[in-house]
């Protein structure tokens, strides 16, 4: 069986207590001086009236009506409107010590009756009784009022109606007086603490018989419109996810993340060092989101509002106008202004009246500076589950000191981002030079590449870094060895045609050799036969003549027909 | 009676001039507390202010929107509107001492 519950209509309250307070029971609320018992008390109350339609009766022993109805006033609640149209009846219980006199027997029916009769004027369901041990100081028996204060509790359960007990903060026990004895059904405790000079309010379920409840401590806040509780530690990863992608602004960024940019809904990380261009990635990003017509939210931590506009000015965007449009929103605070979880509250309350698509925390290391690491890291697991249910896209810049704890110190937190950028300075040659990429990408294919980027007065550029059997180079040092490279090639360029004018030279020269032997060798045959045709007339001549002096002599004419024969021969082969 | 008073008013206060006393007594019918209170109240009256006291009993259980107004939380209560200033007992009176401190009526004696 599930106990009826009473929603309180508090923010935050009834998500830890499962659905409210033990209706038609009484509930002890204890803190010290200035917890703001009385405020939740009220609020309580006025909340009752305003979601619930339930009429409540309020019985102050310490502060007068009108001394309520101006309190609360200022937290937008309107406690004498309420009280005019008769929906919240305050009774101011005063009863002065030295005004008192005790003779005989007494009972506090006069209490019951009040408490009665307001109740019944306008039917309440609701009950406060704020601080009801102001008793103990104004009534001299003690027994008489334990007794009747019993008796009080076990009528208010009778009559059925829910209600709220107000209680200072013991030193042993929970409460001064020792009232957790008689209210049994649910006790919460209120608590401020001050840690490092900054105050935090916290809020904490004792006791809550017959139900679950959340038991840990949960920081609340009192804000402009009340009391709000932050139990975001309940909720659970069961956020909707979008496939759809958002540009960046950087056109060559969107590139390196797959194309498209980043997943709608998605936490984002952008590390890097000081100077590295960390706000001017994010006032891209803001531009280019409230271009779309986008709504964007922008926590800065460390510039105003103006300073940002003006020097974002300088870079070439313009935010004024976004601003102006009601497309982007600065939201400025020093870190310092406050505890952790009132930035965070306020974070949220932002949030949730302005709905924006996009959200830009600039740097969200200086808020975790404020708290321990776990501290810090589960305000960012609450704020990223807060904004992911809400579909909304989030930029953490976050401020990393430099050198190799670089990454470990986000350690942390990277494993609650979804994309996480990494910004770094290159030094060398003489200057520094920024350079960025994609460490990680959740759900999408990215570039692993070192990219460069250059801020100039018209905005953001990527650019390829060089990367070579040296290194990585970036700025001058890529100009320079760009220009090595230039040269090398005109070099080689060079040296080819050089080379090529140089086999050309030998071809014609082997050319003009060969043309030179030939002539030689044409020169040589002519003179062969020339010889050859000397060498034959003379033969010819000779075979004449000696045919001739054969004749003369009478010879053998057989010789001289073999002579001719022979030198014929060689002839041909010359 | 009479003489005793004046004795006392030249004695104390002079200038105090008790004419008449008003009292009212806060009560739920029903509880004999109350009907003590009533009783004690009575007798304390007629033998201290006889014939310049009045007596008005206001039922909480009748009337309850009355206990608002003079901030009424135990059951009895006697609270002496004239002579100021106001003065509230509580209780069923039945401690004479208490009870004359309470309602100063050793003034009036």
């Amino acid at each position: 069986m599930v106990l009826p519950k009473c929603p309180t209509g508090i923010q935050g309250l009834d998500e830890i207590t499962g659905g409210g307070l033990p209706r038609g029971r009484p509930t002890l609320v204890c803190g010290g001086a200035g917890c703001g018992k009385t405020l939740l008390a009220t609020e309580f109350l006025v909340r009752g009236v305003t979601l619930f339609d339930e009429p409540g009766v309020l019985m102050a022993f310490e502060e007068t009506e009108a001394e309520l109805k101006a309190n609360v006033a200022s937290l937008g609640f309107d406690l004498a409107g309420l009280v005019r149209r008769k929906k919240i009846v305050v009774d101011y219980v005063h009863l002065e010590r030295s005004e008192v006199q005790e003779s005989g027997e007494y009972d506090l029916e006069g209490l019951f009756v009040r408490l009665n009769h307001a109740i019944d004027s306008i039917g309440a369901k609701r009950v406060v009784l704020d601080t009801l041990e102001v008793l103990f100081a104004s009534l001299p028996n003690e027994a008489i009022l334990r007794s009747e204060l019993r008796r009080l509790f076990r009528w208010l359960k009778d009559k059925g109606v829910t209600a709220i007990i107000t209680a200072e903060r013991g030193r042993e026990h929970l409460t001064r007086h020792g009232l957790e004895e008689y209210v049994s059904d649910c006790v919460i405790v209120l608590d401020h603490r001050v840690n490092d000079q900054i105050a935090t309010r916290h809020l904490r379920v004792v006791k809550y018989r017959g139900a679950l409840h959340g038991t840990n401590e949960f920081p609340f806040l009192i804000g402009n419109e009340g009391f709000s509780v932050l139990p975001i530690t309940s909720l659970g990863l069961n956020h909707k996810v979008s496939a759809e992608r958002i540009a960046t602004g950087i056109p060559r960024l969107d590139a390196m993340l797959g194309g498209k940019g980043f997943f709608r809904g998605s936490s984002i990380l952008l590390t890097g060092t000081a100077g590295t261009g960390k706000t001017i990635i994010s006032a891209n990003f803001a531009q280019a989101a409230a271009l779309r017509g986008e709504r964007v939210l922008f926590f800065s931590f460390e510039e105003s509002p103006n300073q940002i506009i003006r020097n974002m000015h300088s870079i070439g965007l313009r935010l004024e106008p976004l601003v102006k449009r009601g497309l982007l929103q600065f939201h400025s605070a020093r870190p310092s202004r406050c505890g952790l979880e009132m930035h965070l509250a306020t974070m949220f309350k932002e949030i949730a009246a302005f709905q924006p698509q996009v959200v830009i925390i600039d740097p969200i290391t200086s808020l975790m500076e404020m708290g321990t690491s776990s501290e810090g890291k589960g305000m960012v697991t609450r704020l990223i589950d807060y904004l992911k249910a809400g579909q909304v896209t989030t930029l953490f810049t976050s401020l990393t000191q430099g050198g190799h704890v670089l990454q470990q110190s986000e350690a942390g937190m990277s494993s609650l981002m979804d994309s996480w950028l990494l910004l770094q300075d290159f030094e060398g040659n003489g200057e520094r030079n920024r350079v960025l990429y994609v460490l990680k990408a959740r759900g999408m294919a990215h570039s692993n590449q070192i990219r460069e980027f250059l801020i100039s007065d018209h905005g953001i550029d990527v650019v390829d870094a060089y990367i070579g059997a040296s290194g990585v180079l970036t700025g001058s040092a890529r100009a320079a060895q760009g220009a090595l490279e230039k040269a090398a090639t005109l070099a080689n360029l060079q040296e080819g045609a050089r080379r090529k004018r140089e086999l050309e030279r030998k071809r014609e020269a082997i050319e003009r050799q060969i043309s030179g032997l030939r002539s030689d060798y044409e020169s040589e045959t002519m003179e062969l036969r020339r010889i050859d045709a000397q060498v034959g007339t003379r033969t010819r001549v000779l075979t004449t003549e000696r045919a001739a002096s054969g004749r003369l002599r009478q010879a053998d004419a057989k010789v001289t027909a073999a002579s001719p024969g022979k030198n014929g021969h060689g002839r041909k082969h010359g | 009676m009479k003489t005793r008073t004046t004795k006392l008013r030249a004695a104390g206060s002079p200038r105090r001039v008790a004419k008449l006393w008003q009292l009212r007594l806060y009560v739920m019918d029903s509880t004999p507390k109350s009907a003590a209170a009533f009783t004690n109240l009575k007798r304390f009256c007629e033998s201290n202010l006889k014939g310049r006291y009045h007596i008005t009993v206001i039922d909480l259980e009748k009337h309850p929107q009355l206990a608002k107004g003079d901030q009424i939380l135990a059951i009895p209560t006697v609270v002496r509107k004239l002579p100021k200033p106001v003065r509230t007992i509580i209780g069923n009176l039945s401690n004479i001492d208490h009870a004359l401190i309470g309602l100063d009526l050793r003034l009036a004696n």
